[in-house]
């Protein structure tokens, strides 16, 4: 039989496709639905899963009253925590931008070891996050850990005697710690190059033009940089926040075990103990679809007004 | 100096005050790290006493790294990890290079919508996908072999994004050439496009291994015995046998992050690029 050119690209394609198809059919495609469908059951691997409807979803998401105090209740309060936790976390998401920004224009001004310095910002997003857990970890420890050894001898350069918090053992601290590492993490990663990028993509001319006009270096931040780099904060933003309501697994595995009293748990590490500790498939399988949810409404977000955003 | 030149002066003082303090609140949890990681544990118990004895310790005890070795299984680990790494790399610069081909450079019915799907995956957290896989990996009885740590962590989306992102930006008119003298797409993939794209490979590869060597929630799932262990793992299980050893556990996550960060540092480049090509469009 003869095939035509076309045909024959066509079939040389899927040859092409096909070991990455496959594998992309087996371990992303088909579980998307899989756990869809898990989401409507109550399973624990070992026994024959149970059709319990939207069951799984009443409870996480669904009110109902408390039988002895009669007021209205979460049915899952925990995972209520959770969720304002992980929210939490993301406060952290502007200040951890403004200090990207900051570097990132530093860094464009022509300054000697460049490189240097870009390799040292670098440096605590490409290592392995359990190591970096494990170190903040003993950097947090309230007796011998780095940070309360710098408040305690900074206090006494300027005469005071200060005592560091108890962080991570501390209900009220242990969030704000671990926001303190993910911004040492966070700062000169990833969104502090592409600031760097974008700010390399700024015409020159657009500044000359300001200068002719008297404009001072404030001026000609907020009419010329911060509009041009506007499609970069955009996306570092949305890209934040989709990392955001997906993280804490590790640190909470890592280093609080989720606590004190829940203070650290987050979505992600949810759904692992719901998963692997508690043997909850269903639940943890419709968990995760609503962050699914979540992170597809930020999406569209994203979709419809990334482009307008764009100021050029 | 002109008023205008003075206050250049002052801005670039300034800009080197923000790197300075920053390279240092960088650099000085990593200082702590290596400073405990060669102290003795009674030295570690002890309040430094000023600035100097916190970051520089008063006995270089190098022992501990030797130490670390035999407390927990360390060297398996490390195998492992380089095993795994090394496995999941080839698999996904090979599969993920032969999809961007197809996705890239030849037509056929669909395509658009196939890479379409391809994108819309990676919008998907990976908690929903990872259920399911984690579920099947019992179900194929491969709960605690290489093939659970290595086969699903090979099919990338992302690879295959960044591969094609690039080819597409390689001349059409060698390829071109090379079909009027006859040859196959096969060739065409091996002889003209790879050799073209070493930078985007070279790129992929490094990102892959560094992402797998610090790959935790997927192995903890998925292996059991401590022989099976990658190295985060076994970083973890130093600190739950051992939870005072602050020694060890230092001495151990510095050995862990050390190939990385000389990976790193000599392919850098290759980071700032890919982060340009895959993110925005400036």
């Amino acid at each position: 039989m003869r095939m035509n050119a076309r045909a024959k690209e066509t079939l040389a394609a899927y040859g092409f496709l096909a070991p990455n198809l496959i594998g992309f059919m087996v371990f992303t495609f088909v579980p998307v639905f899989f756990s869809l469908v898990l989401s409507f059951y109550k399973w624990d691997i070992l026994t024959t899963p149970q059709f319990i409807g939207f069951d799984n979803f009443i409870h996480l998401l669904g009110f109902g009253r408390d039988p002895v105090t009669n007021h209205i209740i979460a049915k899952d309060p925990k995972f209520w925590q959770y969720l304002w936790n992980t929210v939490f976390l993301m406060f952290s998401i502007p200040v951890c931008m403004m200090a990207s920004l900051a570097l990132a224009i530093a860094l464009n001004r022509k300054v000697r070891f460049e490189s240097m310095f870009r390799t040292i910002f670098f440096l605590p997003s490409i290592c392995p996050g359990v190591a970096i857990s494990i170190l903040w970890l003993w950097i947090f420890n309230p007796e011998y850990g780095m940070l309360n050894n710098i408040i305690y001898w900074g206090g006494k350069l300027m005469g005071f005697n200060l005592m560091g918090p108890l962080w991570l053992n501390s209900p009220g601290w242990a969030k704000p710690a671990l926001m303190l590492m993910n911004f040492w993490i966070a700062i000169g990663g990833m969104n502090m190059i592409l600031y760097l990028a974008a700010l390399q993509g700024i015409p020159r001319d657009f500044y000359e033009a300001a200068e002719i006009d008297g404009a001072n270096g404030w001026q000609k931040f907020w009419a010329i940089t911060w509009p041009q780099i506007s499609p970069t904060t955009f996306f570092i933003a949305i890209m934040s926040i989709i990392g955001g309501f997906q993280g804490g697994f590790m640190q909470a595995y890592i280093m609080t075990g989720g606590g004190p009293g829940g203070a650290t748990t987050t979505i992600e590490y949810y759904i692992f103990n719901n998963l692997y500790t508690w043997q909850n498939v269903g639940y943890a399988a419709a968990i995760a679809w609503f962050l699914f949810m979540v992170i597809f409404v930020v999406s569209l977000i994203n979709w419809r007004f990334g482009g307008k955003l764009v100021h050029y | 100096m002109s008023e205008a030149a003075q206050k250049e002066k002052a801005l670039q003082v300034f800009a080197y005050a923000v790197l300075g303090i920053g390279a240092l609140s960088m650099i000085m949890p990593f200082l702590w790290m290596i400073t405990t990681s060669l102290k003795t544990l009674d030295a570690i118990y002890i309040r430094p006493k000023n600035w100097i004895q916190m970051f520089i310790p008063t006995m270089f005890i190098w022992d501990n790294y030797v130490q670390s070795f035999k407390v927990v299984p360390f060297a398996k680990f490390y195998m492992n990890s380089i095993i795994v790494g090394i496995a999941v790399t080839v698999g996904q610069v090979f599969t993920s290079s032969l999809a961007a081909y197809a996705f890239s450079r030849l037509e056929f019915k669909g395509r658009d919508k196939l890479f379409f799907a391809y994108l819309a995956t990676m919008m998907i957290p990976g908690s929903v996908t990872m259920i399911p896989v984690y579920v099947l990996m019992r179900l194929f009885n491969w709960v605690d072999t290489y093939n659970a740590l290595i086969i699903p962590a090979i099919f990338s989306a992302y690879g295959t994004f960044m591969l094609r992102q690039f080819f597409m930006t390689l001349p059409k008119d060698l390829e071109d050439a090379a079909k009027i003298d006859g040859c196959g797409f096969f060739r065409i993939y091996t002889t003209i496009i790879l050799p073209l794209s070493k930078p985007a490979l070279a790129t992929l590869t490094v990102f892959t291994f560094m992402g797998n060597w610090g790959s935790f929630m997927w192995p903890l799932l998925v292996t059991n015995s401590v022989g099976m262990r990658t190295l985060p793992i076994g970083l973890e299980s130093f600190k739950t046998q051992y939870s005072t050893d602050w020694h060890f556990l230092m001495a151990g996550s510095v050995m862990a992050m050390l190939p990385i960060v000389i990976i790193f540092i000599f392919t850098q480049r290759y980071f700032v690029e890919s982060i340009k090509l895959t993110g925005v469009k400036g």
